[in-house]
């Protein structure tokens, strides 16, 4: 029992600097980030007796005296003149308007003793529609306001949930573009890792070292070195544009840099080992003589490929689609140094909130949602390779 | 024998220097069962995979119908393989697997189905259709493939080693199914063996394979009781090799002096030369073991023997002698039971019994 017990101990204390190191740099920041995109900045924190006071409103009858009591109170008890400015500019963004009423108000508030007429202060605080900002703001700590923005959304003073005028927000667009490019990178990925997989697996001894140190050999260098490479190559007087124009293929330079062409020639050569990788590993496990089997059985060696080696290597086709998709969505310095403009991917606008405007909770956000797509992804992989061993 | 159906005509494979068969020449007939044997890596399978069209012969041709058949792509061979792995598609189900060269050929649906369930039933593996080969066992795969290589009537089915994974009382099943349809297809199969009581049995030649060459081709009978070389005498079945130097020849045969100083009779070899070193093949079921030299021993050779060990086989004991200086094998009916090591008998053996072969 006891050395059971000192057993799994050691073992517990051999994994424990992974599990530290996975927990600090891993969970800790992951939650952080989650947690940044969905807590709310104040309202709940500044409102308390109001958030309790709206949390059985209806939101449309017209507001009682004790929502008006409740919110005096709180602004009188609340001193933090940063809580109350922060909570001012989210009322503001949700209701124009705000910033000059609550000035007002908190300031009569703070003058007055006893009990306040709210409406007596300002007409506005009749209009339902500032009461609905407040609910909206104070009915949790938690907030969607920022996963919604991620994905083009808001909610409308009542509360529904509403998308956003396609001028406000761009978020969708650019996650479909970054869907688009990272589905055209594995795309290009399989066209090109499937039969040099095949070829790679087909041939023995030093040529297949050759082959295969050829698609590792982009791993072990820096992907800046490597982007910038391909930057090299694209441009207009580039190797490749002089090449084509000396063959006599082409008469003037294709445009390949800053362009989605660019980005994906760039993406797939980095990428290209997640799919070379798995399909050969999956290819050189087939039986050698599945091939001659099917050929003694009649098969043209095209049917023989497209009955059996075709759905025998799948396997590795689907984990490296979803091992170069995966990695392809969260690319950041190819699409910034190859893209143009509209090639930019979701994680520069990530980038953008979190250093560019400090806006940790839209970062972290469009980061959930990037991860949410993974995980969905992953999990639909799961499905068909649990069902794929099962058949097999 | 007819026109031949197959013939390799002085036929090479080489993997660079390592030559794996060397000129070749096998005639085989339409109908006929032959039967390859020979020790692991003597290139029994090299010659199936060269017959089938998946190794080009480095020389030579190979020749079907009377026609050479080196540009004919496998798929178009028309030759079924029971390949020495099985090689069964993994993601396909055993009716699937078998289905597939009907489904290559076009035969519609509806007549598949039939033509698959009777496949099946011959190799009993009609309850097992739909699972995948991982879900067999290694005999039940083998089942697969040869039902599979079968299903679809090809003029020339090839084995190799089809029956190496069955336990013995559905090995001698499948044997008698394989002849039998044999016999009734009129198949030309080409059998790859290692184990010779079963090319005894079922073929109508043997090729016994030696270092990629044909040691010697013939009926079972001919290569069990008349090996020509000193390799296939001692690769079927077991044998005693006795060498001795010719003392006289004469036109019944020759005389011969064993090592130990002891003369034998051999009923073969007249035109020997006296002198000449030459090697007999004698079977230990030849070998009768008595108290004396037994009724026969005017005309035969009879040999005072220790008896050095005896075992137990069920229907027979064999015995190990030493024949006054020759290690000899014998195959002793049960009653000699009670012959005990350390005991005297007296072997004795025809003279036409004795066989002579090249070393
Ligand atoms: N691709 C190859 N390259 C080099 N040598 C080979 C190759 N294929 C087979 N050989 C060699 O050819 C020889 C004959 O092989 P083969 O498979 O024909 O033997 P076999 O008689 O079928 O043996 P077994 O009874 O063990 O199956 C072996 O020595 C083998 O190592
Ligand atoms: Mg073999």
């Amino acid at each position: 029992m006891s050395i059971a017990c000192g057993k799994r101990l050691a073992a517990f204390g051999l994994v424990a600097p992974l599990l530290l190191f996975l927990v600090l740099f891993f969970v800790w920041p992951l939650v952080t980030m989650m947690s940044n995109a969905v807590s709310d900045p104040g309202a709940g924190r500044a409102l308390p007796q109001t958030a309790a006071a709206l949390s059985n409103w209806d939101r449309s009858s017209p507001p009682t005296p004790e929502m008006q009591a409740a919110l005096v109170d709180d602004l009188r008890t609340t001193q933090d003149d940063q809580l109350i400015g922060d909570l001012t500019r989210q009322l503001n963004s949700a209701r124009s308007g705000f910033r000059t009423l609550m000035a007002k108000t908190v300031r009569t508030v703070r003058e007055e003793q006893g009990a306040v007429d709210l409406v007596q202060v300002d007409q506005r605080w009749e209009d339902v529609s500032f009461w609905q900002a407040i609910a909206a703001a104070t009915a949790s700590p938690y907030t969607d306001r920022n996963l919604l923005a991620a994905i083009d959304m808001a909610r409308s003073p009542t509360g529904e949930i509403t998308a956003l005028p396609a001028s406000a927000s761009a978020n969708l667009a650019i996650l479909q573009r970054t869907f688009v490019i990272a589905a055209g990178t594995t795309l290009a990925c399989i066209l090109i890792g499937f039969p040099y997989a095949m070829v790679a697996a087909s041939v023995t001894g030093w040529k297949r070292q050759v082959m295969l140190a050829a698609v590792l050999l982009p791993l072990w260098t820096s992907l800046l070195v490597r982007t910038a490479a391909w930057f090299i190559l694209l441009q207009d007087n580039g190797l490749i544009n002089r090449l084509l124009q000396t063959l006599g293929l082409i008469d003037a330079p294709l445009a390949l840099l800053f362009n989605r062409t660019g980005v994906i020639i760039a993406m797939t050569h980095v990428l290209l080992p997640f799919m070379v990788l798995p399909i050969f590993s999956v290819l050189i496990a087939i039986p050698t003589n599945l091939l001659p089997a099917a050929a003694s059985l009649g098969a043209h060696p095209l049917r023989a490929f497209w009955r059996v080696l075709l759905p025998l290597s799948l396997r590795g086709v689907v984990s490296g689609s979803l091992l170069v998709f995966m990695a392809a969505i969260g690319y950041y310095i190819t699409p910034a140094l190859i893209g143009g403009p509209t090639d930019q991917m979701i994680s520069s606008v990530i980038a953008f909130y979190a250093t560019g405007t400090a806006n940790w909770g839209m970062a972290g956000a469009l980061g959930i949602v990037l991860l949410v797509a993974t995980i969905a992804l992953y999990v639909v992989y799961d499905r068909l390779s649990a069902s794929g061993t099962e058949r097999a | 024998m007819t026109q031949p159906y197959i013939r390799f005509d002085k036929v090479t494979k080489a993997y660079g220097d390592f030559t794996v068969v060397e000129d070749l020449y096998l005639d085989i007939a339409k109908g006929e069962f032959v039967s390859l044997l020979g020790p692991s890596g003597s290139g029994k399978t090299t010659l199936l995979m060269m017959l089938a069209g998946f190794e080009p012969p480095t020389r030579g041709a190979v020749i079907v119908d009377e026609k050479r058949i080196d540009q004919l792509p496998p798929h178009r061979r028309n030759m079924g393989v029971v390949f020495q792995s099985y090689a069964l598609f993994p993601h396909m189900t055993v009716a699937a697997n078998v289905a597939f060269p009907l489904e290559m050929r076009g035969v519609p649906k509806a007549d598949r189905k039939q033509l698959v369930d009777r496949a099946l039933d011959m190799v009993q593996l009609g309850a097992m259709a739909d699972r995948k080969p991982s879900q067999l066992s290694g005999g039940q795969q083998q089942r697969v493939a040869l039902a599979r290589a079968l299903v679809f009537e090809p003029a020339v089915v090839l084995m190799d080693e089809p029956l190496g994974a069955l336990d013995k009382q559905l090995r001698e099943q499948m044997q008698l199914d394989i002849r039998d349809l044999h016999k009734r297809l009129g198949l030309t199969i080409i059998f790859v063996t290692h184990d010779q009581s079963e090319a005894l049995t079922m073929s109508d030649r043997i090729a016994v394979f030696n270092k990629g060459r044909i040691e010697q081709i013939g009926t079972p009978n001919e290569i069990y009781d008349h090996p020509t070389t000193r390799f296939v005498a001692d690769f079927i079945g077991e044998t005693n090799l006795l060498d001795g130097t010719i003392e006289t020849s004469d036109a019944s045969g020759l005389t011969l002096s064993l090592p130990g100083g002891k003369r034998i009779r051999v009923a073969a070899g007249s035109n020997e030369a006296a002198g000449k070193t030459v090697t007999v093949s004698l079977r230990p079921e030849k070998i009768r073991l008595g108290a004396d030299a037994g009724p026969s021993s005017s005309s035969g050779n009879s040999i005072p023997a220790t008896i050095l060990d005896s075992v137990y086989h069920g229907d027979h004991l064999r015995m190990v002698l030493d024949a006054e200086g020759t290690r000899l094998i014998a195959k002793a009916d049960r009653r000699f039971g009670d012959l005990q090591p350390g005991s005297k008998a007296v072997a004795s053996f025809d003279p036409a019994d004795c066989w002579l072969v090249r070393s």
